[in-house]
């Protein structure tokens, strides 16, 4: 699925909303999460997972095409966690077993 | 309980800092001049489609934002880190994200190299 195909089932779903408005939603959902992202801030999606952004130091390193010693600077990279709810979503039975904490529900 | 021991989660402080859903909401109330209850359902909505598509097994493309992709694990055996108890790990599914360059430009407060928008 990609964004424009996100846009048309949000837009389907909601036929009293103009599709402009159901794309700005979108994007105002997107850039949100980067903008606080940009901000240093965690975004925290219950179910979902959440965003967070580590930071990687400066390093030495090399060019594999000639061998060459490059500077690398410290930066910082987005990174993602799923939620539990979305692992279990994703492995209805073996989570369940797997953890031993609940018993799964046939069905 | 198996969230709770993320170790990069921090203390308190950083927490109350995170961006939430109803953080989400305000950005769409905001911009799009939806109605507060409106927008918390919408973002609600559109995380439910992310999630419904990925549960299918299909991946999720957002250009300029980054892609979700569900990678197949076969079965291997792990270990407790606590006990070194061997124990077998189940074959799973699980969701890994790639971020845009876009994003990854942003956060580094930095103009995106190259048009590589989405891979």
């Amino acid at each position: 699925m990609i964004k424009s195909e996100l846009v048309q089932r949000l837009a389907e779903a909601n036929p009293h909303l103009y599709q402009r408005d159901v794309e700005n939603v979108v994007s105002a959902v997107l850039d949100e999460i980067v903008d606080s992202l940009a901000r240093g801030d965690r975004v925290e999606l219950r179910g979902f997972g959440a965003f967070s952004v580590k930071k990687r130091d400066a390093r030495v390193g090399r060019n594999p095409r000639t061998g060459e010693k490059v500077d690398v600077a410290s930066k910082a990279a987005p990174h993602f966690k799923a939620g539990k709810e979305m692992r279990l979503r994703l492995n209805p039975d073996a989570d369940a077993s797997a953890s031993g904490k609940s018993r799964a529900v046939a069905g | 309980m198996t969230d709770r021991g993320n170790a990069d989660r921090g203390q308190d402080a950083a927490n109350a800092g995170a961006t939430t859903r109803a953080d989400l909401a305000r950005a769409v109330q905001r911009k799009v001049g939806l109605s507060q209850t409106e927008s918390a359902e919408l973002v609600e909505q559109m995380l439910d489609q992310i999630s419904v598509t990925l549960e299918r097994g299909d991946g999720v493309k957002l250009s300029s934002f980054g892609t979700f992709k569900i990678r197949h694990k076969r079965e291997r055996t792990g270990r407790n880190p606590k006990t070194g108890v061997e124990a077998a790990i189940t074959p799973r599914r699980v969701l890994v994200f790639k971020a845009s360059n876009q994003m990854k430009a942003k956060i580094n407060g930095v103009e995106p190299t190259g048009d590589d928008d989405e891979d």
